[in-house]
């Protein structure tokens, strides 16, 4: 099912490559999570579900190192992340965001530029090593043939596959994902689904639609910013969960076609009649 | 650092120098009486090696004493302002950024009020030196005002800070000014206010020019950090800039800057605004690019401005900012239609 699956296994028992102990992150009084623990394995391909509010953006920004926690530590391979210059880390964990937009009259091409950042000084120039890895990272979302392209004449689509070779041009170990297919059409998001998948890296990604989180290796729900589940969807999306945290009756189905099996989600009220 | 990019970046810097000497050269022979190109170089010839040639005293007064340090502080000026308006849109994301933004101006125009209406140290301190403590003093309040305003973003933050700041220190000049000035001292003030380089001798040149060629320098070195601001402080944080310390150092350099030269000419408008945008447009987006053409055109850009100054009504100066404004708001509002986007 997913490509990195062998190297789950393989590296289960290493240094986890990313890891949150007892999180809290509050701002003026609000408490947006609370004492979340869980670790990323190198491999494995970690999905965030949970409703609106619930702290999933917050909670990769705090495993990116964006914001820092008000208790707890992230640790990246068994380091603080605090004790890590923004450079290290860079180096090593890439960020996809929600929407992030420019003003600037730049090419896509130079957008992707933009993940070399990390590996170059004031000094080091541009070299053909960087080249290469833009080319490579360009081509890995399919989007070579549109390099040249003024960034605001790109769709959302492009865009948002243009953020992930950006990200993959820092040629990371683990690549975060904050709701990378919000405000695309169904195709786009579906396509870009299918790329992350197959990514040879680890990745954790925000989601908000529970059948295409189904993909994941493992799930983490939050609910109010608590981690109420961890573990692999079918194990994690009872009926149960869904109605406490998503508030929503659902059960599984099966797929006649391909036996794949799928998530049928209704309103509680019909559910419950 | 190759070689081959050692050489890239000699050659560039090579025609960079022969087209600032070219324009000093014109700006030095243009005024109210023109001075030919030999008698300036013979001068030139004169005063670097001593060379002996035989030029007429005033001439020779009017280009090394008067237009020639004028010429050098105008560029310094116009090239400080530039890169510092380049800065300041990159960092804080915002297309409307200007060196004054940051409440220098305002500043340094209360220092200078102080200076000479007041009579704050009482002659021991010149104008120059009370602009520059104004404006200084006017960045702190506005860095601290932005520190304490724990907003959303820190960009949002500074530039509101910045606003209220010039706000108050304009209030401040304003009522030192009606409480205090005769109408002479406020139209000197006003004078001073809308830039003016007649004062300019060469300890100004030997103030400008060093603190400019830092302040590209410190610039450049931040371009890749200045590059990853594209989408965002997020964005820039996760590319692996130290966010806070590079939005620190560099604000305070420029900062630095625009304090510097506002304290030499007065606060000259539209330069820091309108030339970032107007090369970004040739160039694009990158710094490594961007910077140093921003700093020559600005240079270019306020020499003519200078020369265009002294000649433009007989017998009198037009302050520079009039020249610069007037030329500044109309190639902004250009740049706004076509561009489509800043």
């Amino acid at each position: 099912m997913n490509a990195s699956n062998p190297a789950l296994t393989a590296s289960r028992e290493g240094t986890p490559l990313l890891s949150a102990v007892n999180l809290s992150y509050a701002i003026k009084g609000a408490q947006l999570l609370k004492d979340v623990s869980l670790t990323i394995q190198p491999g494995e391909n970690l999905g965030v579900v949970g409703p609106n509010g619930s702290g999933k953006s917050t909670l990769l920004k705090l495993l990116a190192g964006l914001k820092t926690p008000t208790q707890g530590d992230v640790f990246m391979q068994g380091k603080r992340l605090s004790s890590l210059r923004r450079r290290d880390i860079a180096q090593c964990l890439a960020v996809v965001e929600q929407q992030a937009q420019t003003s600037d009259n730049l090419t896509l091409q130079q957008a992707v530029e933009l993940g070399r950042t990390p590996w170059l000084s004031a000094l080091a120039p541009w070299s053909d090593v960087d080249r290469h890895i833009v080319e490579q990272a360009m081509a890995d979302v399919n989007l070579q043939h549109l390099k040249q392209r003024a960034w605001h004449s790109l769709s959302g689509g492009e865009r948002q596959r243009a953020h992930i070779a950006r990200a993959l041009a820092q040629r990371p170990h683990i690549l975060l994902l904050d709701e990378p297919t919000n405000h695309l059409d169904i195709q786009q998001q579906l396509s870009i689904l299918r790329r992350v998948h197959q990514l040879p890296v680890t990745t954790v990604i925000a989601l908000h639609d529970l059948n295409q989180a189904l993909a994941c290796d493992r799930l983490a729900v939050l609910d109010a910013g608590e981690l109420v589940a961890l573990g692999s969807p079918f194990e994690v999306l009872t009926p149960e969960r869904l109605h406490t945290t998503f508030g929503v009756a659902g059960h599984w189905l099966t797929d006649p076609l391909d036996g794949a099996k799928l998530l049928r989600l209704r309103p509680v009220q019909d559910g419950a009649a | 650092m190759n070689l081959m990019s050692m050489g890239r970046l000699l050659g560039h810097s090579l025609w960079v120098s022969a087209v600032l000497c070219l324009a000093i050269m014109a700006g030095v022979a243009i005024g109210e009486t023109s001075i030919s190109l030999p008698v300036i170089a013979q001068v030139l010839a004169n005063k670097l090696w001593a060379a002996g040639y035989r030029v007429d005293l005033i001439d020779e007064g009017i280009v090394w004493n008067y237009r020639l340090t004028r010429a050098i502080v105008a560029a310094a000026c116009g090239a400080g302002l530039a890169i510092s308006g380049v800065v300041l849109q990159s960092l804080l994301r915002n297309p409307l950024a200007d060196p004054y933004l940051l409440g220098i101006s305002a500043g340094a125009s209360t220092g200078a009020v102080l200076v000479t209406i007041i009579g704050v140290g009482a002659g021991a301190i010149s104008l120059s030196t009370g602009a520059f403590a104004g404006a200084m003093a006017a960045f702190a309040l506005v860095a601290l005002l932005a520190r304490a305003s724990r907003g959303q973003t820190a960009a949002g933050q500074i530039i509101l800070a910045g606003i209220a700041g010039s706000q108050l220190f304009n209030a401040l000049t304003s009522f030192l000014i009606t409480r205090s000035a005769n109408a002479e001292q406020a139209r000197g003030i006003l004078f001073w206010l809308l830039g003016n380089l007649s004062g300019v001798r060469w300890s100004s040149v030997s103030l400008a020019v060093p603190v400019v060629l830092f302040g590209l320098v410190v610039c450049l070195w931040h371009r890749r950090s200045l590059d990853a601001f594209t989408f965002g402080a997020d964005s820039a944080a996760s590319l692996g800039i130290p966010v806070r310390r590079v939005q620190a150092s560099l604000i305070a350099t420029t900062a630095l800057i625009t304090a510097v030269m506002v304290s030499i000419v007065g606060s000259i408008g539209f330069v820091g605004l309108v030339v970032p945008h107007a090369v970004r447009m040739v160039t694009g987006v990158r710094h490594g690019r961007l910077l140093p053409l921003s700093a020559l055109s600005g240079a270019l850009f306020m020499i003519a401005a200078d020369a265009l100054s002294r000649t433009v009504i007989k017998g009198q100066v037009l302050p520079i900012g009039v020249i610069t404004a007037l030329v500044g708001a109309p190639v902004f509002a250009l740049i706004l239609i076509r561009g489509n986007r800043l």
